[in-house]
């Protein structure tokens, strides 16, 4: 085989040519066989370098191009767009990581240069069988699903909703809103939460194109960019939808209680319930653990007052089945337990809330009705809020939570202002106050006379040294502005827990193909060019499921994943990787092996023939079924084991030499 | 001059690869004895490849994939597993040493952690010195698309099985 291949060498500025050898590594390319050119160039993915290989393609009639340069994840797109452009099939064009893969992680430019040579004879070596494939085009389903119904996904829906086009949105829990809906003021302009997301939550449930699935649960996904096929899983709430009008009267009239998991506790809530006023949709559902009905098959006050006949207590789960061209996960995340750092007495001493549940306390809808007062029913004359509780700590979560620090000051002046009295204390390691804003809110906390204390607190008991110290709660600290311990009695502690990925994320993002990272959060394709879409096509994530971080930053994401979504379906169709498996049927001794291979149930049985086939719209081109097939009936296109026996004999070009 | 070790790596696209790119972007330094092969999946990765570059010369092979459960076509890596005790009779029959291959699963944030099994499969190799090509008995497969030849075949035909499982050196 004779190939006319182009090479081109980037310098990355100094990223590459800092530490490999450029003139080595462009003289080593033009002593390979079939290389008619070699350049290098300072950036190959800039205009001029593209400009570059389309000049060569036309003039030298290249027929393959190998660029040397990032990762192909990087600009694998780029180079392929440039060859087509120049009217060299995309399939025709080959990278060689240098950048990623030799010069950013070698230190000796001997070796860099070495290996460079070495991925650069490999593709060299596959891009000589190289073959032009043709991209298949299919339509883009124009629906959305968006998992998880915080705000993140609310901004979502109703961004994309707008739009005219399709949205489900499929929440776990029985009512939208999130964390969010559980907090009275946000940071740092102190605008109450209430008034800015139930607006928000009253439109996404009237919403004409936006279907909410909530009390649900996604648990299958399958198909890809542009045709999804989803499974989700409503959740009985033993009420049909359709006929309840949400007037409450049943909740009213259900005489048994038990503690309400959105009042973390603190407050009662019955059998039958909405978690909070708010709700959306305006739907109870009746908790069969706490129903006496369920026990005893007796009582059913709540049917005999509903109207309209909505409670059914032989409703069982219901199993959606729905098409979409694109997801965007919006999961959110989970508060720390407190519990693991046994020292700090949290589920001990009853003074020491968690964070969510000082929101409930503060907040004028929650148990207390916004008073700060202690379970004696006294307000408390001193409060310590203590920072980064499992955040950047080795053995509980590296990462800082962003929120804390403002959260905490919004706690501290929520306090100034309703016990006027208290001396109230923030222990913390760094105040990071980044936003827009937030700075100031620090500043105006320092004048309202908050006291802050540098130093991570040691513990909280309740062990008094002296008479000063009985009764309360007593924090041990080094204050490293001082540089000495110190103990500090107070009457209420209150801890800022920090924002974990939730237990169950990479469980759920496994269904649609998204990897999560050690912390769990979501990782996004790109951290800085990227930072809404996953590896997968057509899958977006948006809001703190990706990292911790404020209502802002979250909504933001959102509307980003909505616009990556729009312009997906705007495009109406989309071209699928062509680089699928294929069956020479001459060869194929019929054995079947490959039909049980396929995860994906793309190789069919042709019984008159006697010889598989693949269907290339179902095929993502993994290669299990080519690597299995006995017969070497099947190739991988694009991976075909010429290529990579090529690129293998390039790789180790200097042991044969 | 120390001995060092040629190694090929064949690393899926959406796991190991990803993570070996990751391991660059945080410019954490390993041995450059790893020179890598982009395969979409560790499912795609024939033995006969493994036995090729072995056959080429390379003194170890290092195979990447996603973490079970992990991999991005469902479970391409859990087949390629299956697949191994296939291969590591070729190698004994070729007398290479198994410990000369290695298979691990490294997930796309686990840039650190691919690079410390490069550091430390290098010096493992490093140890077994360098393969012995024809010594070792072990010749190229060439690729048999579009002939009736199954390359486990004609790796078969080319080779003389040997009983020593050792590398000698
Ligand atoms: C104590 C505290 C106070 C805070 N105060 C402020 C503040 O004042 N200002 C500010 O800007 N930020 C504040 N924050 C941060 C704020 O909570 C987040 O920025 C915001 O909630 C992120 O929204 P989200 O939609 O991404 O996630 P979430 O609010 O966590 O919502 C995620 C939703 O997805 C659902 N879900 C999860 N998994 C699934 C699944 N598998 N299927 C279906 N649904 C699922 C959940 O039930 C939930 O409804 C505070 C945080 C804390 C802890
Ligand atoms: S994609 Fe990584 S092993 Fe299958």
């Amino acid at each position: 085989m004779s190939n006319k291949i182009g090479v081109y060498v980037c310098h990355c500025g100094t990223n590459i040519a800092g530490t490999v050898n450029i003139p080595e590594l462009v003289e080593f390319a033009k002593a390979q066989g079939d290389v008619v050119v070699a350049r290098e160039y300072k950036f190959m993915c800039s205009d001029p370098g593209q400009a570059l290989i389309q000049e060569d393609i036309q003039k030298l009639g290249l027929d393959r191009v190998v660029v040397s340069a990032c990762s192909p994840l990087m600009h694998e797109p780029t180079f392929r767009g440039a060859c087509e452009k120049a009217d060299l099939n995309r399939y025709l064009f080959q990278m060689a990581n240098i950048r990623e893969h030799c010069s950013w992680v070698h230190v000796d430019k001997g070796a860099a240069t070495e290996k460079a040579k070495a991925q650069l004879a490999g593709a060299i070596g596959k891009a000589r069988y190289l073959a032009p494939l043709i991209p298949k085009k299919v339509k883009v389903n124009p629906a959305t699903l968006i998992v998880g119904g915080g705000i993140a996904g609310i901004q979502a829906a109703i961004d994309i909703a707008d739009s005219g086009r399709k949205v489900y949105l499929v929440e776990r829990e029985a009512t939208i809103g999130g964390k969010m809906a559980e907090f009275d003021k946000t940071f740092p302009t102190l605008d109450c939460a209430a008034c800015i997301l139930t607006p928000k939550m009253v439109q996404v449930g009237q919403h004409p194109n936006i279907e909410l699935l909530t009390y649900a649960d996604v648990e299958e996904g399958k198909g890809f960019v542009g045709n999804f096929e989803v499974k989700v899983r409503k959740k009985t709430r033993y009420i049909d939808e359709e006929k309840c009008t949400g007037c409450g009267i049943c909740q009213e009239k259900c005489p048994y209680k038990t503690a309400s998991e959105f009042e973390h506790g603190m407050m009662k809530r019955k059998a039958i319930f909405m978690p909070f006023p708010q709700a959306v949709p305006k739907v109870p559902r009746i908790d069969p653990n706490t129903c006496v009905y369920f026990k005893t098959g007796k009582c059913k006050a709540c049917v005999k007052v509903c109207e309209p006949q909505a409670i059914d207590f032989e409703r069982k789960d219901e199993i959606v089945d729905i098409k979409v061209g694109a997801i965007i996960m919006a999961t959110g995340y989970k508060l720390f337990d407190a519990g693991k750092i046994a020292p700090y007495g949290y589920g001990k001493y009853p003074e020491v809330y968690n964070s969510l549940e000082f929101e409930r306390m503060v907040s004028a809808s929650g148990p207390t009705g916004g008073d700060i007062k202690m379970k004696s029913g006294e307000k408390p004359k001193s409060v310590a809020i203590v920072h980064c509780v499992g955040s950047r700590d080795r053995r509980h979560n590296e990462h800082c939570s962003r929120v804390c620090c403002m959260y905490a000051l919004k706690f501290a002046h929520l306090i100034k202002e309703r016990c006027h009295e208290a001396t109230v204390y923030n222990f913390y390691i760094d105040m990071r106050c980044f936003g827009k804003g937030y700075e100031q809110f620090y500043q105006r906390l320092l004048d309202e006379e908050v006291r802050f204390v540098r130093g991570r607190v040691a513990s909280v008991s309740d062990f008094a040294l002296d008479e000063s110290e009985k009764g309360k709660l007593v924090l041990r600290v080094e204050d490293t502005m001082v540089g000495e311990t110190r103990r500090i009695p107070v009457d209420m502690v209150v801890l800022a827990n920090g924002l974990e990925a939730n237990a169950d994320a990479a469980k759920v993002g496994r269904l649609f193909n998204i990897s999560a990272g050690k912390d769990g959060f979501y990782i996004e394709k790109h951290p800085k060019l990227a930072p809404v879409s996953t590896a997968t096509e057509g899958v977006y994530i948006a809001g703190a499921c990706q990292s911790p971080k404020d209502i802002p930053d979250t909504v933001a994401q959102a509307s980003a994943a909505a616009a990556q979504v729009l312009s997906l379906m705007s495009r109406g169709e989309i071209e699928v990787e062509a680089a699928t498996a294929n069956i020479h049927e001459e060869l194929c001794s019929g054995c079947r092996v490959c039909n049980t291979m396929c995860p994906y149930s793309a190789i069919s049985f042709d019984d008159d023939k006697h010889v598989s086939r693949v269907n290339d719209a179902l095929c993502k081109g993994c290669g299990t079924c080519v690597a299995a097939c006995p017969s070497s009936a099947i190739f991988a296109q694009h991976f075909t084991d010429q290529q990579i026996f090529s690129e293998i004999e390039g790789v180790l070009h200097d042991v044969r030499a | 001059m120390t001995f060092e070790p040629k190694i090929v790596g064949f690393l899926c696209n959406w796991c190991t690869y990803t993570g070996a790119d990751l391991a660059g972007t945080a410019r954490i330094k390993y041995a450059p004895n790893v020179r890598i092969i982009r395969i979409m999946c560790s499912g795609r990765v024939d033995p006969a490849f493994i036995v090729k570059a072995f056959a080429e010369g390379a003194d170890g092979v290092l195979m990447g994939g996603c973490h079970p459960g992990d991999c991005h076509y469902i479970n391409g890596n859990f087949k390629t597993f299956r697949r191994m005790p296939l291969l590591k009779r070729y190698l004994q029959q070729y007398g290479i040493d198994e410990k000369r291959f290695r298979l691990e699963w490294v997930s796309a944030s686990e840039g650190d952690r691919f690079a410390a099994i490069v550091n430390e499969f290098t010096e493992t190799v490093r140890a077994l010195g360098p393969m012995q090509i024809g010594h070792e008995g072990v010749v190229a497969p060439q690729a048999t698309e579009g002939t009736a030849k199954p390359v486990q075949d004609h790796v078969k035909h080319h080779a003389e099985p040997r009983k020593s499982v050792q590398a000698t050196v």
